[in-house]
């Protein structure tokens, strides 16, 4: 069943050729349930390139926010002027403070039955990660994660690209016309943050929450780490120590007047996080988080397979360490072999020159 | 759902055999796959999986009554059962697929798990351990749509896990994206490990010889009532484009040089 805005714009099209109309109809016919996901009343920027995705399906877009009140109504006043957005939906409960996947499921449902939603949308947040996988087994549905690409076809069916062995090779995928909604969470780092306009603003309709009284799993507590830096995932620099920094003071003392005089985020190998140099929010690499600043300088850090999965689509890769050999030098655009406790202190005094 | 006696849990170890996390990756000519003429082993989330079932055992000898793991995939797959055995495993069940059959993806992999729990001898399953993603696929969904399947309880990304005596409930501590959470997730439930959660061992030699005494059941998917084909068309797989890295500076100076020529500081 079309939407009323489809209707409209399947009536303006009876001008144009009949292949038009046909690929237009198609088009207007999806309709994409975009999750926009928030953080202290701000709009996650994985969402925003979520948006950005849907909005490439073609079609509507629609948009869920869920939160507590106290919370959401900020997040719902942004998120009207997001670009891309045709519709807002919104559901408050104190249950959806901390979003635990029993509980938000239950809603997810609900939204993606009561619409036969083409498409449900959302970034690779660890809270999506737990979420959309699930919500798609209760639909009996397949999803992906971690999508570069998304082409939605004349015929239904929707073409994706992933990447897959640490990024080593991509992965062309279709979703046939048969999976009546696609799920899947977008790579933030593929697809640019959707802009706002100030002049827009989209339609909100308010959903009853869908309370959930019998759930195994209960939310004790949340620890985040605070910092002043920009957010790893979405800074424009992004320096980052590895092995080598010795301990967790060395880390900080050695990273932090670099990233201070760059404005750049603090990011971590996995053996700097393993050996407790750096908090696991920091780890950039196959499992942890895929950066593409326009710098990122690596400190100490090897280069594994693993670590360069995270980073090897940063524009200008700088990499400082003592062994020529280390295989990071194979992909960083400028190398330093160099012992980094003498070459960073040097670096930050001609930086802030 | 019975009600779980903590006393003596059942737990189930999923685990997957994939091209081994240090070799180099290549696309095949046909652009349908990579090179899978490679070492193979235990998906190293899986490991940690193993690893953790078996010391919940050591940490609480008299309460858990079994540790079984499960392994979907071709003949080969029994060698991956066999070193979970060796790793302190007590019996396996290997879901035997043709060695040329696609791979199967996470909601079929999910569902024939979900028929091997439901169908499982000897009572229901308590605790389901396994690895956040497999570094092959890097889906990271199995677990999840499982849980969605049963209706259980999940605990993803798990970087502690405390079985609460008597309680019947698990507490772990979940590395998210801004730092640390702790949920306390009802039995039965899902929890899938994620790097830090501990550090697998070696399996001994004498738990080698041992783990070859240890019964390793052989099933089809068909016998499950589970089809396998993938509903996703894997259309074509390449190579990402190739980074060429290798430039060199000699100084400090040059490094600040390089940085202002490209606009970054």
């Amino acid at each position: 069943m079309l939407s009323r805005s489809a209707r409209l714009s399947a009536n303006n099209v009876a001008r144009f050729s009949t292949r038009n109309a046909q690929q237009l109809r198609y088009a207007s016919s999806s309709n994409s349930l975009l999750i926009i996901e928030h953080q202290n009343g701000k709009i996650d920027a994985g969402s925003l390139s979520a948006l950005t995705a849907a909005s490439q399906i073609g079609g509507e877009v629609t948009g869920l926010i869920y939160g507590a009140p106290g919370e959401i109504e900020q997040v719902i006043e942004s998120a009207k002027k997001l670009k891309g957005l045709t519709k807002l939906l919104s559901a408050s409960s104190p249950s959806y403070k901390a979003p635990i996947a029993e509980t938000i499921t239950p809603l997810l449902q609900k939204v993606v039955k009561s619409n036969s939603y083409s498409h449900v949308i959302s970034s690779q947040s660890t809270s999506s990660k737990s979420i959309l996988p699930r919500l798609a087994a209760t639909l009996d549905l397949p999803a992906l994660t971690d999508v570069t690409s998304v082409k939605h076809e004349s015929d239904g069916s929707t073409t994706f690209t992933r990447p897959i062995y640490a990024g080593n090779a991509i992965a062309t995928v279709k979703a046939p016309s048969s999976v009546t909604t696609k799920i899947f969470t977008v790579r933030g780092t593929a697809f640019d943050k959707a802009p706002s306009d100030e002049s827009s603003s989209v339609e909100v309709s308010t959903i009853d929450a869908v309370e959930v009284t019998d759930s195994p799993t209960e939310h004790i507590k949340t620890e985040l780490t605070k910092s002043d830096r920009p957010d790893l995932g979405v800074a424009s620099k992004v320096v980052s120590g590895g092995r080598a920094l010795k301990n967790a003071e060395t880390f900080k003392a050695t990273l932090d007047p670099l990233a201070d005089v760059l404005g750049a985020a603090v990011g971590a190998s996995r053996a700097a996080v393993d050996a407790g140099y750096a908090d696991n929010s920091l780890q950039v690499g196959q499992t942890g988080k895929v950066v593409a600043p326009e710098l990122y300088i690596a400190l100490g850090i090897s280069g594994a397979i693993q670590h360069l999965a995270g980073m090897k689509d940063s524009k200008m890769i700088v990499a400082i360490n003592k062994d020529p050999e280390a295989p990071i030098f194979q992909v960083a655009d400028v190398g330093l072999v160099a012992d980094l406790f003498e070459v960073v202190p040097q670096l930050v005094e001609k930086l802030k020159k | 759902m019975r009600p779980t006696s903590v006393n003596y849990l059942k737990v189930l170890v999923p685990v997957k055999r994939c091209v081994d996390y240090a070799v180099k990756i290549r696309v095949n000519a046909a652009q349908t796959g990579v090179d899978t003429n490679v070492k193979h082993s235990m998906n190293p989330f899986d490991e940690i999986a193993v690893e953790e079932a078996v010391r919940l055992r050591e940490r609480m000898p008299k309460s858990v009554e079994s540790i079984t793991v499960a392994s979907i995939g071709p003949p080969k797959s029994g060698e991956i059962i066999r070193t979970a055995l060796a790793m302190g495993a007590d019996d396996g069940i290997h879901v035997e697929i043709d060695e040329n059959a696609p791979q199967p993806e996470p909601l079929g992999v999910a569902k024939t798990l979900a028929e091997l729990i439901k169908k499982k001898k000897n009572g229901d399953v308590d605790l389901v351990i396994m690895g956040k993603q497999a570094i092959d696929g890097d889906n990271g969904m199995t677990g999840q749509m499982l849980a969605g399947l049963l209706g259980w309880g999940q605990a993803t990304f798990a970087s502690k896990v405390e079985v609460l005596e008597g309680e019947k409930e698990v507490k772990v501590t979940r590395e998210v994206d801004g730092g640390l959470e702790e949920i306390k997730v009802k039995l039965p439930a899902i929890i899938t490990t994620d790097l830090r959660l501990n550090e697998p061992r070696y399996a001994s030699l004498p738990n080698i010889m041992k783990a070859k005494k240890k019964k390793i059941e052989r099933v089809t998917p068909e016998s499950l009532g589970v089809d396998l084909k993938p509903i996703l068309e894997t259309i074509k797989v390449t190579e990402p484009p190739k980074r060429v890295g290798g430039g060199k500076v000699e100084s400090v100076d040059e490094l600040v040089e390089k940085l202002k020529a490209a606009g970054v500081v």
